[in-house]
């Protein structure tokens, strides 16, 4: 990696609303000696759309059931010839919730025959509705990674972000997803989880709320997985109105930018990971995604791409980036 | 508005170390000491802080300990249970007393 300043390279997205204490992240990367630009990009990830049958209140897409932003087939099927094409070594499918996109069964087929390691993020209570059950099976034998968003194993916190009754529901799905092998040892089914925060405050240790989960969800419930993930929520979309709204935009604002960590910056997804929409256009994460920002500021279909963007392309930075760099980062 | 509480005042609590510094530095080795990974996690530990800024009725050890708390991963039902824990100790201690009344009423009755 090479860290050196060269601001003119780094498009400054910052909002008008930045509050005061909120210097420009390229600012900072700049005070720092960084620049933020790509390594080898290695993994695709494939946001199918925006419904969902969840709104949570920390949803920087601000997905939910009246969007009506989809992925179609022939977009499915560029996206996973471009995956091939490129040599990805990874897929991470996500939305809104990914489950609820009609012809999704055809792109996990797709990809889990273009890619070596394909990921399905769920948010645990789509999968499970009794049309799409059928879905938990197919990821089974196409031994597709799954990657659950579980904010706490209390009910309080989970319901306060997600929505009532959905830790119950998380509960049984992945109840549910245990008996299916997965999160099982020796299976090589694997069950990740992901924790974001339920409000203004920075996640927890990792390693350390990893033992908590998997003691209380295995005391509580009986339920095992692999691996769990803390992030920070990203002050865009709903979270960033929740923020405003409650008063906690500036205060939040301050500790991402007071928990700058410049040692994260080199482990920054956006360096290994190229996004594209459902409509098939590239971003250089989920987030720029959310705010349009194209990738290498022009816009660039999948079926126009060669392969991966090259080592040494600018990424577009925000204000929002903080959220990815605070403690130990965003990876 | 004027108030006894100014929620600014609590990160200018290094401030306390004007005109007593030696005094000050020792203060915060010892704090940050404490609060830091022991036989108790630093879970554990502001989770047993936020009982006691209630115990205290201290409103900037209640702020500084409710985030702590949570960014330590605790859910409000286990700070809830830590509020209680002060409120039965500080509800005992009173209790407890009852019986130094006996023993004075005692002594003075027939
Ligand atoms: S939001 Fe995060 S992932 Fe996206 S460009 Fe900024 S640092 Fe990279």
């Amino acid at each position: 990696m090479t860290l050196e300043p060269r601001d003119c390279l780094m498009q400054e997205a910052r909002s008008a609303l930045c509050p005061s204490t909120c210097v420009g992240f390229a600012q900072t990367l700049a005070r720092h000696g960084l620049r933020l630009e790509r390594e080898q990009t290695h993994t695709l990830q494939i946001n199918t759309g925006l419904l969902c049958n969840q709104a949570c209140r920390h949803c920087h897409l601000e997905a939910g059931p009246k969007r009506t932003e989809i992925m179609d087939r022939e977009t499915m099927d560029q996206v996973a010839d471009y995956a091939e094409r490129g040599g990805f070594q990874s897929a991470d499918v996500t939305g809104g919730a990914p489950e609820m996109v009609p012809e999704i069964d055809h792109l996990l087929t797709r990809l889990a025959e273009a890619v070596p390691r394909v990921m399905l993020r769920s948010n645990l209570t789509a999968i499970r509705d009794s049309a799409r059950e059928h879905l938990g099976l197919l990821c089974r034998d196409l031994k597709i990674v799954l990657v659950c968003s579980l904010p706490a194993t209390h009910a309080s916190q989970t319901d306060a972000q997600r929505g009532g009754g959905v830790m119950d529901a998380s509960v049984r799905t992945l109840q549910w997803l245990n008996t299916l092998g997965y999160g099982q040892s020796g299976t090589g089914l694997e069950l990740n989880l992901v924790s974001n925060p339920a409000g203004a405050f920075m996640p927890p240790d990792q390693g350390r709320t990893e033992e908590r989960f998997r003691r209380d969800l295995q005391r509580k419930w009986g339920i095992v997985f692999n691996n769990l993930y803390t992030f920070a929520n990203v002050p865009l979309g709903r979270f960033r109105t929740w923020l405003e709204a409650s008063g906690n935009y500036e205060q939040y604002m301050t500790r991402l930018t007071e928990t700058f960590n410049p040692e994260a910056v080199a482990g920054l997804m956006c360096r290994s990971l190229v996004s594209v929409d459902w409509k098939g256009d590239l971003h250089d994460c989920d987030f720029h995604l959310a705010k349009a920002i194209p990738l290498d500021g022009t816009r660039r279909h999948v079926a126009t791409m060669s392969g991966p963007p090259l080592p040494g392309t600018p990424i577009a930075t925000a204000e929002y980036c903080y959220a990815c760099t605070a403690g130990a980062g965003f990876t | 508005m004027q108030s006894y509480y100014d929620p600014k005042d609590l990160p200018r609590f290094s401030e306390i170390g004007k005109d007593a510094p030696e005094l000050a530095k020792k203060f915060f080795e010892y704090y940050g000491a404490v609060m830091a990974e022991g036989e108790l996690t630093v879970r554990e530990k502001s989770l047993i802080a936020l009982a006691v800024a209630h115990a205290v009725q201290c409103p900037y050890c209640i702020d500084a300990y409710a985030k702590e708390c949570l960014e330590q991963g605790s859910n409000t039902a286990e700070m809830t249970e830590a509020v209680h824990v002060a409120a039965a100790i500080r509800g005992g201690a009173s209790l407890v007393h009852g019986l130094q009344m006996r023993n004075a009423a005692d002594k003075l009755s027939l």
